[in-house]
């Protein structure tokens, strides 16, 4: 029973590339164990737990937000590059109706996340219903969203004190940062509607053959728009961790360039980018991948100039090592040197 | 049988997939000036000895001879720059791009570093001038038919300087016309001492055209033959490794059409679309089987997409048992019990990434919503119960339905739709490219639904099989519907008249 039930796990065909994933944090954090062990460091504080690990695990939460969404939105055979901005739109909401309008946080925050899901749902009308290409319409609301971002802010910097808002980066819950446990939530949540109702089948069947899934009675147009909202939702909620984190809307630069950090974690995840299956467990792994990397980095000392080539570098690497083809022509390279070896 | 000088010479190759012994030491020689069909049932192994021989996929075992010198192509590309160039069933063009540039993709004219558009397009014309065929190089390969798009493959493809070309399944989408147009391009290759694998189902073709032909069964080598000294019994039982029987018996057709007490299930009144059917009407019976006939592109498609709801009629309207019903969308027709197994399996039908059992669960589980996920026990019990009646055959149903080979995806398509209990069931083209077997039990399985109270309508290029299996037939051509028979009236030459002289 058991092994029946492991051979079906495994012919799952995600199982496959998701080990890989592993396997390139895996050896991440080989590399520092043997040249940077101080990042194994531990230490609990006031019953918190303390220690680059951590550190690493709760930095990534943004990125595993997004990362969630952006899974979705690239198992429909889509993309979305609007997230980083839209994130700063719910920073940039939540800290003005709280500071300038002195408004309650509760309803701050939900009208924050609320704005952030509508300009989804504006990218998933443009997508599903108008039929542009979701590279470009995403790509209209990564300017239409920082601008909304920085006007509704009157292009300040705005800085706040709120303990409550400050407690969603900075607060610890069961000993571990906040961010983690939204993080499990939104993450088991999310597996569970995909993988214990329809949902998670009706995104695959859409992303691999449309066109077949029309015909077989899904609503195509439907599960399109609905990953795009859906994503800025996730993204909504990165950008109040980050925004939190800081203390500050920093509607210019909050979440810039974090659109990449999310659609490099699906794709180390294991999740093709031309749609079809998907895996939410890989793209927190390859959250976790560009984190160890990024702290990899600074840790050994490097300039954070060189993050960014050193990471495009590793995850070519790590890409190249899931594809099959590319190993099945490594194969055979070997095998014909060998062969002319022997011969 | 030693032969003197082949071009390619295959000896005892063989080659094993997980729990399928696809190649079992098939030896395979192809002639100077030489046409040689390749046939067998699905699953026989001509797509996987095919494959080998491109470099498509590596063989386990055995050795591979051109002129005599030993090869091993591990990509379409060396085999390809070695002198074997293959043309695909589906089309593999890119649709995007003009046909100049897909006759020459990857191998450009340049003159000093740029690309030469009015070279690349003088040859293009030339190129297609030897198919007799007369296009606008620089327009879109999306614009032409899909059968205009398999003649560009084959152009490409006799344009690179081959020493064979291997056809697979090339006239799955041709018309008549069509088809006699690539055989006499290749009895013009043959004449230029070319040597050709043919692979094809029509066995009317593989006696017009092949030379030689060559049996495969269960991945083993079962016969070669001499074209001119064999009878198509011979041909058929030695595929099939049976007595031919079963097969000449044929079903028996079922009650005749309008008889008293048929109620009527669906009644359609002028339905028109612009470019693609002029108004028609049509009526269906319950539990009758209706076909449709006409040439390619006569409009047949077109009618079962108006019905699925996949295309918008501009005009007329459809009543289903008395009731005037709007089908805008293959949703509402789905909730009306209808269904449909669309022509091109690839890109309508399957969804290849997934496995059989949710290819099989999927349009079920879309007509009871997304919340409501069907328990993984009940998935299983249907896809197993559709695997075991349509004798689908694969290993388990967690498999890939794109590596079932096509008979195997289109009864899993089938199954998808039975699983809904339809009451109107549209197969177009169901048999296309697929072996006499699985041919056999697709017709056989459209009479025993239609004894179950299912109404079909029938869409095949095959006439012989529209004439076995409906009881009426509508005729169509040049996107009007030109008329109807039924009963004793149905057959192949009474058909094809009717298309020839167009009797309104």
């Amino acid at each position: 029973m058991k092994a029946s039930k492991f051979k079906r796990f495994m012919s799952q065909g995600n199982v496959g590339k998701l080990m890989w994933s592993v396997l390139a944090l895996a050896l991440l954090l080989v590399f520092n164990a043997l040249f940077t062990p101080v990042i194994f460091n531990m230490k609990i504080m006031d019953g918190h737990l303390f220690g680059s690990l951590i550190d690493i695990l709760n930095r990534a939460t943004p990125v595993m937000l997004m990362g969630i969404g952006m899974t979705l939105v690239i198992a429909t055979g889509g993309i979305d590059i609007s997230v980083g901005s839209v994130s700063a739109v719910s920073g940039s909401f939540t800290t003005v109706l709280l500071v300038v309008y002195g408004l309650p946080l509760a309803y701050c925050i939900v009208v924050g996340l609320a704005v952030a899901t509508f300009l989804g749902f504006w990218n998933g009308f443009l997508v599903a219903r108008v039929g542009v290409q979701p590279i470009v319409a995403t790509l209209i609301m990564l300017a239409l969203a920082r601008g909304i971002a920085t006007l509704f802010a009157g292009g300040q910097t705005i800085l706040f004190s709120n303990r409550a808002y400050e407690f969603i980066a900075n607060g610890f819950l069961f000993g571990l940062p906040f961010p983690i446990t939204i993080v499990a939530v939104v993450f088991v949540g999310t597996a569970l509607l995909t993988r214990k109702t329809a949902l998670g089948l009706f995104v695959e069947s859409v992303g691999c053959n449309p066109v077949a899934s029309r015909y077989s009675g899904i609503n195509v147009r439907s599960i399109k728009w609905a990953v795009y909202v859906f994503t800025a939702f996730c993204a909504g909620m990165a950008g109040l961790i980050n925004t939190s984190n800081i203390k500050v809307a920093d509607v210019t630069r909050s979440g810039e360039g974090l659109e990449l950090d999310a659609i490099l974690a699906v794709v180390i995840g294991g999740t093709s980018l031309d749609g079809g299956k998907f895996s939410l467990a890989g793209t927190i792994i390859g959250a976790l991948v560009m984190q160890t990397l990024t702290t990899t980095i600074l840790t050994r000392g490097m300039p954070v100039e060189f993050t960014r080539v050193i990471k495009a570098l590793v995850v070519v690497l790590i890409i190249l090592i899931q594809s099959e083809s590319f190993r099945k022509r490594m194969r055979n390279l070997v095998w014909r040197k060998a062969h002319e070896v022997a011969s | 049988m030693p032969e003197a000088d082949p071009i390619l010479s295959m000896r005892r190759i063989s080659k094993s997939f997980p729990g399928v012994h696809a190649l079992d030491k098939v030896d395979f020689a192809l002639q100077r000036g030489e046409v040689r069909a390749l046939m067998g049932e699905n699953g026989a192994g001509k797509s996987t000895l095919i494959k080998v021989m491109t470099g498509v996929e590596e063989r386990d075992e055995g050795r591979i001879f051109l002129d005599g010198r030993e090869i091993d192509p591990h990509s379409p590309h060396e085999a390809q720059e070695l002198g074997i160039s293959t043309v695909y069933q589906e089309v593999n063009l890119i649709p995007t791009l003009t046909v100049a540039e897909n006759i020459f993709l990857g191998r450009q004219p340049t003159s000093m570093g740029s690309l030469d558009w009015k070279k690349m397009n003088s040859s293009a014309v030339a190129a297609l001038d030897r198919l007799n065929l007369e296009l606008n190089v620089k327009r879109l390969l999306s614009d032409y038919s899909l059968a205009v798009q398999q003649m560009v493959a084959i152009a490409r493809a006799v344009d690179v300087s081959a020493k064979m070309l291997i056809l697979d399944e090339p006239t799955s989408s041709l018309s008549v016309e069509e088809v006699e147009q690539l055989f006499a391009v290749m009895r013009m290759l043959k004449a230029e001492g070319l040597g050709i694998v043919f692979v094809t189902h029509f066995l009317d073709q593989v006696f017009d055209i092949s030379d030689t032909i060559t049996v495969l069964r269960g991945g083993q080598l079962v016969g070669n033959f001499v074209t001119a000294s064999t009878t198509r019994v011979q041909l058929i039982a030695t595929m099939m490794g049976k007595e031919l029987k079963e097969l000449e018996r044929g079903p028996a057709r079922v009650a005749s059409p309008d008889a008293p007490g048929a109620e009527s299930l669906i009644e359609i009144k002028g339905l028109a679309r612009k470019g693609s059917i002029e108004p028609f009407d049509l009526r269906l019976n319950k539990g009758e089987v209706l076909g449709l006939a006409g040439l390619l592109g006569a409009g047949r498609t077109e009618i079962a997409n108006l019905l699925f709801g996949i295309d918008k009629a501009e005009q007329g309207n459809v009543s289903i048992e008395g009731e005037e019903t709007n089908i805008s969308s293959p949703r509402k027709a789905i909730a009306e019990g209808f269904a449909l197994c669309p022509e091109d399996r690839k890109s309508a039908g399957i969804i290849g990434d997934l496995s059989i059992r949710e290819n099989i669960f999927l349009a079920l589980q879309a007509s009871k919503g997304w919340f409501r996920l069907i328990s993984r026990k009940t998935q299983q019990e249907i896809a197993e119960r559709y695997i075991t009646m349509l004798s689908i055959s694969t290993p388990d149903a967690d498999k890939k339905i794109k590596e079932l080979s096509g008979g195997n995806q289109q009864k899993a398509i089938v199954a998808r739709w039975l699983a809904l209990h339809p009451r109107f069931l549209i197969l177009d083209e169901p048999t296309r490219g697929i072996d006499v077997g699985a041919k056999m039990e697709i017709q056989n399985l459209i009479l025993s639904l239609s004894r179950e109270g299912i109404s079909i309508l029938f869409i095949s290029s095959e006439l012989s099989e529209v004439v076995r299996c409906s009881q009426r037939v509508a005729v169509l051509r040049d996107h009007v519907k030109i008329g109807e028979m039924s009963g004793d009236q149905i057959d192949e030459s009474a058909i094809m008249h009717y298309i020839a002289e167009g009797a309104r």
